[in-house]
């Protein structure tokens, strides 16, 4: 579930396509839009489930959802609570690693012969497969492994974005800061970093939503029985389905909380980026 | 090898020989003798600078023309030590051009502004003086008294951004003034600008060094504009990049805009674009219908210059 | 200058040897780590937090030293070569092959449909806006909805088309639930890259009166290129890692998730055999990558001038 290193999510540029006479489309259409989509889905799937009563149980209505997960509310805030704090120590964790070894790789030519490979074959293994060897090593009552998955699914991200950001900077304004005599360390703070700032939050967006995935689906593979995962999995085993899917809805929110703030900070860091 | 357009022959001199003898007091902006300067490529090696000397003196104004690969902008670079020659040797007020650049006794302007698009114009501005640890209260009034020279006193705290090409350049010159330095390096810094914009900011540029009675390095490609703004215009030529020509200006230290249509201006343009071209330029100005009606090649009086054999 | 120059061209070829040496040297750097700690790490791991007295406080960062808990390397390899569950069954590393490859066939069909659903999606938003600014923001919510939750779904949907009368075999299932990971990649590379061309190359082949289609053929699926493949390998990645956790949902046999399971839940007994088939997800992955790269060998050509 990694995204391409640094997609943002303001989209690719329409200039080309209105360039060749195509008609613009009003602003307002852009929040209408997925809107109607929206409603369109959740239509045809209550009009699946209740009018032609065809789904399998295992799917039940959205209204019956929202019903289970308003009753519900305070035994799936507390699961969520689990599932929230592990991917946000995941979070935290991996993208302070991240920073740190991307450093460490950008100043270093060695070490960045070493990490590269690593990162990545890491980011093409599934990295949830280690959750087992994980709760062996630090025992099943620990939160520890689905933590420690969460972090290495946000380090991947933040890793590479932030070493392309340290590279980015503009041979003009590194001449500059040459030949105005600045020290290594100031070149650092007053060039370096402000670069690689954009680069940083972009890759905070992305690891967000995997962070939370990462930490979700960890649970599937073993360790206390709480958070959301293992809430789900249950449930559905034991044919509650409306139950485990007001579960699956709370795993959505955390995961939309975490990427609405992480994009927001990324959108206001890139507003000055460019010239 | 000097010769004025005046016509007056001057001894040429063979390359190696020692220096006409410099005037005597301050040590000139820059001296640089028998620099090169050597790059290693996979297909060999590209001799950017080949055995340059050239004397530029304190408050004098030179411009380096020449075609790409001539080593103009090499030879900059090695003056604010961005890079190190490979022979010859480099000094900027008599000091080697490491320690010239550590005690910052130049400012310069690339051709992009070079601008931190997150800092504001003034921030910009007061770039090299944050970097050496000047107050805050002496930033804010050096910005102002900056601003106001380059006539961008309202838009100190607009970002780059919001900038035209024109200003954000005017704001890379203010940079390059900031910690008043003795030396003005510039490499092509109105290249990426329309004639219009250009024209204008080269009469302010000569105002400016005029009054901050800096020395200037200025390399350009526009051959109008090295006569404009420069006392000596110094010829180079690629393969291997070499000074091929030095070309008095005397046209005074008040450069207007009525200077860019006096037939002075012409003469010494075409003179330029002679050196450029490798051949020896007229030794007097004269009519332009006479000089066709002799064709290409003739030669006028005795004592004029010798041919291109004796120049590489 | 030094009595001997390696010339630009020489060092130029070695690079590729020189970087596979460095990511070898960081393997065996983490191998050393492991050891390392083993050997002079504090046998019941490092706690932090924890309270006197009352055991299960305090949280574990580094874990015990025991062998049960972290057996050594040559262990780990040791046992890949000892039968797989003692007696005359075969080899760990046979099974875990075998078991990884049917893995690799399912996530393999799931690549398929992913990019064909994910092309396909691209296609039509690069081609209409509206669709672009309706089904986007769902597209990217969709990454966000856990998919466990669709496993059992998925599969239960699959049974009532089998008893309906039409074959819906349990890997199916499998497949469909990988697909699902490997469309999202697909559909923004393909998207992004539809919509790279220059400005004046697309005016260029609107001044030869060039339709949709045949600027879409000539111009527009050409510049894709460069986006489209890192997008697909990161798909096979994902379609591998929804395999494995589709195979552990659902329960279907054969397939490498259930084995990861199987032998973890083992691991007390039998510390070394859940790192068989770990090694073997790892494997997984990388061939699964490795051999979507190799498309990209064929198309060098239309990956001229992209960026390093």
């Amino acid at each position: 579930m990694t995204d391409t290193a640094t997609t943002t999510l303001a989209g690719p540029s329409r200039a080309a396509g209105t360039a060749t006479g195509e008609r613009r489309l009003p602003g307002w259409l852009r929040w209408v839009a997925p809107v109607v989509v929206g409603a369109l889905i959740v239509v045809l799937w209550w009009f699946w489930v209740d009018v032609l009563g065809t789904a399998p149980r295992m799917l039940p209505s959205p209204f019956a959802i929202l019903a289970e997960f308003v009753k519900r509310w305070p035994i799936i805030a507390q699961d969520m609570a689990i599932t929230a704090t592990n991917a946000l120590i995941g979070l935290v964790i991996g993208s302070l690693l991240a920073m740190l070894f991307a450093g460490l790789a950008a100043a270093a030519r060695p070490i960045d012969g070493m990490l590269a490979p690593l990162v990545a074959a890491l980011a093409v293994i599934p990295i949830v497969a280690i959750t087992p060897i994980l709760n062996t090593m630090f025992g099943a009552s620990s939160q520890f492994g689905r933590q420690a998955v969460a972090t290495i699914a946000a380090f991947i991200p933040v890793f590479v974005n932030v070493l392309r950001g340290l590279r980015q900077t503009r041979p003009v304004h590194r001449d500059l800061l040459r030949a105005s005599a600045a020290s290594g360390w100031q070149t650092f703070r007053f060039l370096t970093l402000p670069t690689a700032l954009p680069y940083l939050l972009t890759g905070l967006r992305i690891a967000s939503s995997l962070a939370v995935i990462a930490a979700l689906v960890a649970e599937y593979f073993g360790g206390p029985a709480d958070g959301i995962g293992t809430a789900i999995a249950t449930y559905a085993k034991s044919g509650r389905a409306a139950l485990a899917w007001a579960y699956v809805l709370g795993g959505i929110l955390i995961g939309l909380v975490f990427y609405l703030v992480t994009s927001l900070l990324e959108r206001l860091a890139t507003r000055r980026a460019q010239v | 090898m000097t010769h004025s357009p005046a016509g007056e022959p001057v001894e040429p001199q063979s390359p190696g020989a020692a220096p006409l003898p410099q005037a005597q007091g301050p040590s000139p902006a820059v001296r640089a003798t028998g620099v090169s300067k050597v790059f290693a490529t996979k297909t060999g090696d590209v001799a950017a600078l080949s055995d340059v000397d050239l004397d530029v003196a304190a408050g004098e104004f030179v411009a380096l023309i020449g075609p790409s690969g001539c080593g103009k902008s090499t030879l900059l670079r090695l003056i604010a030590d961005l890079d190190q020659a490979s022979a010859g040797t480099l000094e900027i007020f008599g000091k080697p051009a490491k320690r010239a650049r550590a005690d910052q006794d130049y400012g310069i302007a690339f051709q992009q502004a070079g601008l931190l698009p997150w800092r504001t114009v003034g921030a910009n501005m007061a770039l090299p003086l944050e970097l050496h640890g000047t107050g805050k209260a002496e930033r804010t009034a050096r910005v102002a008294e900056l601003a106001e020279l380059v006539g961008l006193t309202e838009f100190v705290d607009r970002y780059p951004d919001q900038l035209s090409g024109g200003m954000q350049q005017r704001v890379a010159i203010a940079r390059a003034l900031a910690a008043r330095p003795r030396l003005l390096l510039m490499d092509e810094p109105f290249g990426a600008l329309d004639e219009m914009t250009r024209e204008r900011l080269q009469t302010e540029l000569t105002r400016i060094a005029a009054e901050t009675a800096a020395a200037v390095v200025f390399v350009t490609h526009s051959i109008p504009e090295a006569v404009f703004l420069s006392d000596r215009v110094v010829v180079m030529s690629p393969r291997p990049g070499r000074i091929t020509d030095v070309i008095e200006v005397g046209l005074g230290p008040d450069r207007s805009e009525a200077l860019r249509e006096s037939p002075e201006f012409f003469d010494l343009v075409t003179a330029v674009r002679e050196a450029l071209h490798g051949r020896s330029p007229v030794a007097e100005p004269v009519e332009a219908s006479l000089r066709q009606a002799q064709g290409p090649g003739t030669r006028q009086g005795p004592g004029t210059r010798q041919g291109p054999v004796e120049r590489s | 200058m030094r009595a001997v120059r390696w010339s630009a061209r020489r060092q130029h070829e070695l690079r590729g040897w020189v970087a596979a040496a460095w990511g070898a040297l960081g393997v065996l750097a983490v191998l050393a780590l492991w050891e390392l700690y083993k050997f002079v790490g504090p046998p019941e791991g490092v706690v932090i937090g924890a309270v006197q007295g009352q055991a299960g406080t305090g949280v574990m960062i580094l874990p015990r030293t025991h062998d049960r808990a972290m057996p050594h390397v040559w262990d780990m390899v040791a046992r890949l070569f000892a039968p797989t569950s003692g007696g005359d069954t075969p080899p760990l590393w046979v099974s875990v092959a075998g078991a990884a490859l049917v893995t690799l066939g399912i996530a393999a069909i799931g690549w398929l449909i992913g990019v064909i659903v994910g092309a396909a999606l691209g296609l039509v938003m690069q081609r209409w806006q509206l669709l672009e600014w309706g089904l986007l923001p769902w597209i990217v919510v969709s990454q966000i909805v856990p998919l466990i939750a669709f496993a059992p779904v998925v599969n239960a949907i699959g049974n009532q088309i089998d008893r309906g009368g039409g074959t819906w075999p349990q890997w199916l299932s499998v497949a469909v639930i990988a697909s699902y990971l490997a469309f999202f990649p697909v559909a923004i590379g393909m998207l992004r890259g539809l919509a790279s061309p220059d400005r004046i190359h697309l005016d260029l082949m609107r001044s030869y009166a060039a339709g949709y289609w045949p600027t879409l053929v000539r111009l527009r699926l050409p510049a894709a290129v460069p986006q489209l493949l890192p997008a697909l390998r990161l798909a096979a990645a994902n379609a591998v890692l929804g395999a494995v956790v589709a195979e552990v949902s659902i329960g279907m046999r054969g397939g490498i998730g259930r084995m990861l399971i199987q032998l973890a839940g083992q691991a007390s007994s039998d510390p070394a055999a859940p790192w068989g088939p770990t090694f073997g997800s790892i494997a997984l992955g990388l061939i699964a990558a490795g051999s979507v790269a190799l498309i990209g060998l064929g198309l060098a050509n239309y990956r001229r001038g992209e960026a390093a």
